[in-house]
This record gives C-alpha cells, structure tokens and sequence, in this order.
C-alpha cells in the first residue's frame, strides 16, 4: 500500500494534468553547451559522425536569432540556460507493458494508451520525457519487415536505412529550433516500411512531458518505400507546471514513388509549452503525403507542416484545426513546394479563436515557373468566439508560369455573446454552446479523420471549452 | 402561487436606464396572455429580462415560474425549468444543423450519463416537422443561417415544440411575416395550446391576434402594464392606435 501512495500523482484537474515525482537515473542537468551534448551521446552510446551532428548543429542554434522579426516576440521568453535538456530513468523501452516502471506505465494507462492499442492500433510507442518506455510493433508486421523504433535504435541498427534521409528533408539549419533539435534530439520514431507493404491499421506514438522546466526533442523520420503505405498517428500533453516548457520536435516524412504517409497529430499540450515544430515531407513521384494536425493547448505554437513534390504527379495535404483559448497563441499553417509537374497541393485550415486566444495562419505555396499542370488549393477560414479574440491571415503564394491552377479561399466568422445566449435559452450550458459551435465548425474537417481520432477531437474541445467558462 | 407565471413589480435598466419601472401580470397555465403597447414601451426588454439576458440589470422584482424565482437560475436553467423564449430575431449558428441543435438542446434535459434515443428523435422531429410543413432538408442546414424571415420564425416553433416548454414567450413573432407564414406559425402555436402551458405572446399589432386569440390583452407603456382586458381590447387599440391609452395615463398621473 505505502508504494502505491508514493506512485500517487500529485495534481489532477483535467485529463492530462498529472505527473509523478521525478526520480531519473540521467540528467543532463540545467542549461546547454557542448557538454551536454557529450553526456546525452555517452548515455546512449552514439556513433561519431551522430556526435559531430550534434556538436555542428548546436553552433548553428547559437548563430540564429529568434525569428521575431516576423513571429511572436514571446519567443524571447524561453530561457535556454534553465531549460534541462535530457531526462531518463534509464530504462530501455520494453515490449511489454508489464516491464515499463510502475510510475510510467500508470501515467500511459491514465492517457489510455494501452487500451487504444488493443482496440484498433498495429504498433505503438511511448516516449516519457527524454526516452521511449514502450515499443512494439504487431509481430505481422514485424516478419513483413516493417522497422518502428526511437531514433536512438534506428540509428544505431539501421544506419543503412536511415541514415541516408536524417536530417535531409529538413536540414539542421533550417530555422533555428531545427537546429535546437539536431543537437539534443531523443527520442521519436524512426519507421520504416518495405516497398508494397500496406500497414492497415495506424502506427501510434505517444509523447508524454513529466518534469518540470523540461525540454522535450523527439526527432522522428519514416520512410515509406514504393508503393507501401502507413498512417502514423502522434498524441501529446504534459501537465500544467508553473514554469514554461519546451517541446521542439522534428519530423521528416519520405515517400518514395507511388507511396502513400498520412501524419496525423492531435496535441492537447498544457498552456505553459512552448510547442516549436518543424514538420516536412518528400514525396516523389505519384507518391502522396497528408498531414493531419490538430493543435490544442499550448503557450505558443509554431508549426507548418510541409511538402516538397518532387516527383510528377506528387499530392500533398495539409488539414489543420487549431484552438486558441485564452493565454495561447496558435501559430500554424502549411508550406507546399511544388518542385515537379503535374503536382498537386491542397490545404485546409481551420483555427479558432476563444477569449484573448490568437490564431495565426501562415502559408506558403510555392509554384515555379519552369513546371507544369501545377494546383493548389488553399482554404483557411477562422472562428471567433468572444469579442477579444484575435486572427491573422497570412497567406504567400508564388506562382509562376502560366500553367497552374491555383485558388485561395478564405473566411472569418464569429459566435457572439448573442448566439450563446440564444443556444443557452435553448438548455445548453455556455461551454456546451461553446462546444456545439466549434465542433460545427471543424465538422466537414473531422469526418475525414480516421472515427477514433474524430470521437478524440470532440472530446477535446468539450474538454477545453469547459476550462474556458469561468 | 403555483401554475402560474407570475411576474411582480419588475424593474429593469440597460446601460443605466431604467425600461422597466414596476410590471407586475400573472399568467396562468393554460391561458393565452397577449402584450401589446407602442415602440419604446419595453416589450422586448421584458421577455430578454426574462430569458435573462447579460445585457439588462434587474434592479427590482421578480418572475416566479410554478412558484420558483426564475432570478436564481442561470439562462440554460431558466430554459430546462421549462422557460422557452421564441426570438424576435433567431440567432444564426453556422455550422451547427438544426438536427444537431435540437438534440443537444434535448440532451441537455437528460440526466448525466444519459444518451438520446436518436431514433426516437428523428421520428418525432420529422412528425413536427410534417406538422408545421417543414421540408425534411431543413434538418441538414445550419440553424437558420440563410433563412427568410418565414423560415426563421417556423423553427422557432418547431424549437419551441420539440422542447415542450410550460410556458412559452413570444418576442414579435408576427414581425416580418407574410399572411402564408404568419398562419402557419399560428397555427403551431394553437396546437401547442394546453392547460398545461401558459403563453405570453409580445406584439406591436393585432394582426397576430387574429390567429392565436388571447385570454386576456395587457397594454405595457413606459414600463408599466397600464390596462388589462379581453380580446376585444386588442381590437380597439388596432382601431385607435395608442394615443388614447397615452391619454389615460397622463391623466391619471
């Protein structure tokens, strides 16, 4: 009895808030410099060339500035001397729940991880503060050859697979928190499938932040082979601490001919994380990538998942839902590369605004002169609840050459204190108002998520609008 | 006193002015009550202030409905106490269908916990919907976004009756009505009379009162009920206008 009083979690109010005493056999300890990147490689026994990566880009994060001349200044907040940068209780990830330490496993079962992946899920992992504490991956899709691992082990076991794209899609110098993840990176999930391999049902990571004044860097690449196809699926929270925390990730998606990734993400972070992630993918030929990203909670976010289509007749998606409640600022949207012929792009957004919360929506499409049969397709419509809400559009579309189709929709709509009062007289409380007309909202958008994801989004948002009544 | 809604001495203020000075009337279960006066005199003041809109302060008074002070319930719990309030102007709610509306407003009744029969409620909605001559694509349109003004009024009484109020205001529901609609909507609000619910149907003009017949006619000016009669005092006042009730007053002051 007295050891599962120690296990108890010390706040609970909403779903994800909760977390256990730290006990960590490795700490980076606080604050960044070369030998904090000698102590993570040491701890996980990385290669050199892994080492020098690290080393390079952590002289390429210093040399940045913040990007604030164009984002939020809020940015200058983070304090990268008291951030600690790697945390883990040493353990190897298992493939047995049964194996992973009593305080984790509790934490993953409160999220429902485990019951998620025995209903309808072919693989999943389970990656607490720095390190993944569980893996496993259906044994079918083992013998098929299908690689699901952390990056740690995808480096270290597969370099000849992986190490050919790391750090390619998205070069370490890309922006400067890219950069920030290639020098601390654990963590994430390093897939790959073989050529023809259809995996059925979706591939699931969870990331779970435990520890206060922490910084969470999973890298993750998945490389899909010809005409093999995978949805991935990533869920995020961490508890509401007092201080700020950072979740910088990277994730870098290539499908080769013919092949077909969808991503999706639902993130419900607590409103102290600074959530700055660097999300892109190659498609080449006739191959198809989809980012699905749904972006709840969180202090700031920053995030524009890409496609460069580089092969003829590549697609690329991107369909995003953002919410902003109060404190949280959702800076989103999407970057589409056409780099090929007969490309085709198409992004749907969707954010909303609740109280003081602000949604920004950045998108780029980008469509040379050279190429041709190009289109994009770009809608971005934006929701205001309460009359302090604030959203910004702002869309950069390059297109040259006469050749293309390209058109750009976009729309602000309002629920006023009048149509919650309207509702209300109708028997709905204010939050289930408030729920009633986002869910109107991103409807169109959800029915296109797999039921499971769409049932979780819902319950999300009622979540959050119930947070936001006071 | 039970069955009854039973407004006394109500005042109100909205940025500082002061609409209602004092309303009292009672209407019982079962009766149809009509108010009417001239622009200004704080019809639409009285039902918001009764539905319990942010915008107005009550500084005196109160509404009992079945002997319960609707002054202590939040405006959603004013509506699942049985207080429904048809709107002079219907709210537009994009995105939400009118099927989904209404069933979370019927959910919203459930105990915690509890799931609606969906089935069930499909069938009744569409019998409803039959009854006040609603196409069945209504069901798929976001709450009376792009409604005419007919349209908006009739789903403010198929609302009305899929929420089986005890007593039910009407906010000018007559207002930007053709002869067609207004029949209609007259007609949904008949068929909903019972000794069971009381109406208090707000109207600048008899016209309506041609179709939904009152009990008893109210006339509110400056924020008081200033005269209270039958039918046929509806029927002067179309006759006269409401300079003479004006008159009266003065008088008496």
């Amino acid at each position: 009895m007295s050891e599962a009083a120690t296990l108890e979690a010390v706040t609970i109010d909403s779903e994800g808030d909760f977390s256990y005493p730290e006990a960590y056999a490795h700490d980076a300890g606080v604050g960044l410099n070369e030998d904090t990147l000698d102590y993570i490689s040491n701890v996980k026994g990385e290669a050199d060339w892994i080492r020098e990566f690290r080393k390079k880009a952590l002289k390429t994060f210093e040399s940045k500035p913040n990007p604030t001349h164009w984002a939020s200044k809020d940015l200058e907040n983070i304090k990268f001397e008291n951030i600690r940068y790697y945390l883990s209780k040493g353990q190897k990830p298992t493939r047995s729940w049964d194996e992973v330490p009593d305080d984790v496993k509790q934490t993953f079962e409160r999220l429902g991880i485990p019951e998620k992946e025995r209903k309808y899920l072919a693989g999943v992992e389970a990656q607490f503060d720095s390190e993944a504490a569980y893996s496993n991956v259906k044994v079918e899709l083992e013998k098929e050859g299908v690689i699901f691992v952390n990056s740690t082990e995808g480096l270290r076991e597969h370099p000849e697979l992986f190490r050919k794209w790391f750090g390619k899609v998205i070069p370490t110098g890309d922006n400067k928190y890219s950069a920030l993840n290639s020098a601390v990176f654990s963590g994430g999930s390093f897939i790959y499938v073989p050529p023809g391999v259809k995996v059925k049902h979706p591939l699931q990571a969870y990331f779970r932040i435990n520890a206060e004044n922490f910084g969470q860097f999973e890298r993750t690449l998945i490389i899909v082979d010809e005409g093999a196809e995978v949805t991935y699926m990533e869920g995020c929270t961490a508890p509401k601490f007092e201080t700020a925390t950072l979740h910088s990730a990277v994730v870098e998606l290539v499908a080769m001919a013919d092949a077909k990734i969808q991503y999706i993400t639902v993130q419900n972070w607590s409103n102290n994380v600074f959530n700055l992630v660097t999300k892109r993918a190659i498609a080449h030929e006739n191959a198809e990538v989809r980012w699905i990203d749904c972006n709840i909670g969180s202090r700031l976010t920053m995030k524009y998942p890409g496609v460069v289509m580089k092969g003829r007749k590549a697609r690329g998606e991107v369909i995003s839902i953002a919410l902003a409640n109060d404190g949280q600022h959702q800076d989103t949207g999407a970057k589409m590369v056409h780099a090929a012929d007969e490309t085709t792009s198409n992004v749907v957004s969707k954010s909303i605004s609740v109280g003081e919360g602000r949604s920004t929506y950045r998108g780029l499409v980008h469509i040379p002169k050279h190429l041709k049969g190009c289109k994009n397709n770009t809608e971005c419509d934006a929701l205001l609840i309460n009359s302090n809400s604030r959203t910004d559009t702002y869309p950069a579309i390059s297109v040259r050459g006469n050749q293309h189709a390209t058109q750009h929709e976009a729309s602000v709509s309002q629920v006023s204190e009048d149509q919650i009062f309207y509702m209300q007289q109708r028997g709905l409380s204010e939050a289930a108002a408030m729920s009633l007309s986002v869910n109107g909202f991103v409807n169109d958008l959800v029915r296109e998520f797999p039921m499971e994801y769409s049932v979780e989004l819902k319950r999300l948002i009622d979540l959050e609008m119930e947070g936001s009544v006071g | 006193m039970s069955d009854t809604l039973e407004i006394k001495d109500l005042k109100a203020t909205v940025d500082g002015h002061e609409i209602l000075k004092g309303l009292s009337l009672t209407v019982p279960k079962g009766e149809v009550h009509a108010i009417m006066g001239p622009n200004g005199s704080g019809k639409s003041t009285l039902a918001k202030v009764m539905a319990g809109h942010e915008d107005y302060e009550v500084t005196g008074g109160s509404v009992l409905m079945d002997g319960e002070e609707l002054f202590d319930m939040d405006v959603d719990e004013r509506s699942r106490a049985g207080f429904f309030l048809a709107f002079q102007y219907p709210l537009e709610i994009p995105g939400v269908s009118n099927a989904n509306f209404l069933r979370a407003a019927r959910q919203a009744r459930l105990p915690e916990g509890e799931e609606i029969d969906a089935v069930a409620f499909y069938k009744e909605m569409y019998a409803r919907m039959d009854e006040l001559g609603m196409d069945r694509k209504f069901t798929g349109r976001s709450v009376n976004e792009g409604f005419s003004g007919g349209e908006k009024k009739r789903n403010e009484i198929l609302q009305m009756v899929m929420l089986d109020p005890k007593y039910a205001v009407l906010d000018e529901t007559d207002s930007g009505l053709d002869i067609d609609a207004l029949k209609v909507v007259a007609h949904g609000v008949n068929a909903m009379r019972s000794p069971e619910r009381g109406f208090l149907v707000i109207t600048h003009y008899q016209r309506l009162l041609d179709y939904i017949v009152p009990d008893v006619v109210h006339v509110l000016f400056d924020g008081r009920i200033v005269k209270t009669g039958g039918k046929d005092l509806a029927l002067k006042l179309e006759a006269e206008g409401y300079d003479w009730v004006k008159d009266e007053v003065l008088a008496n002051a």
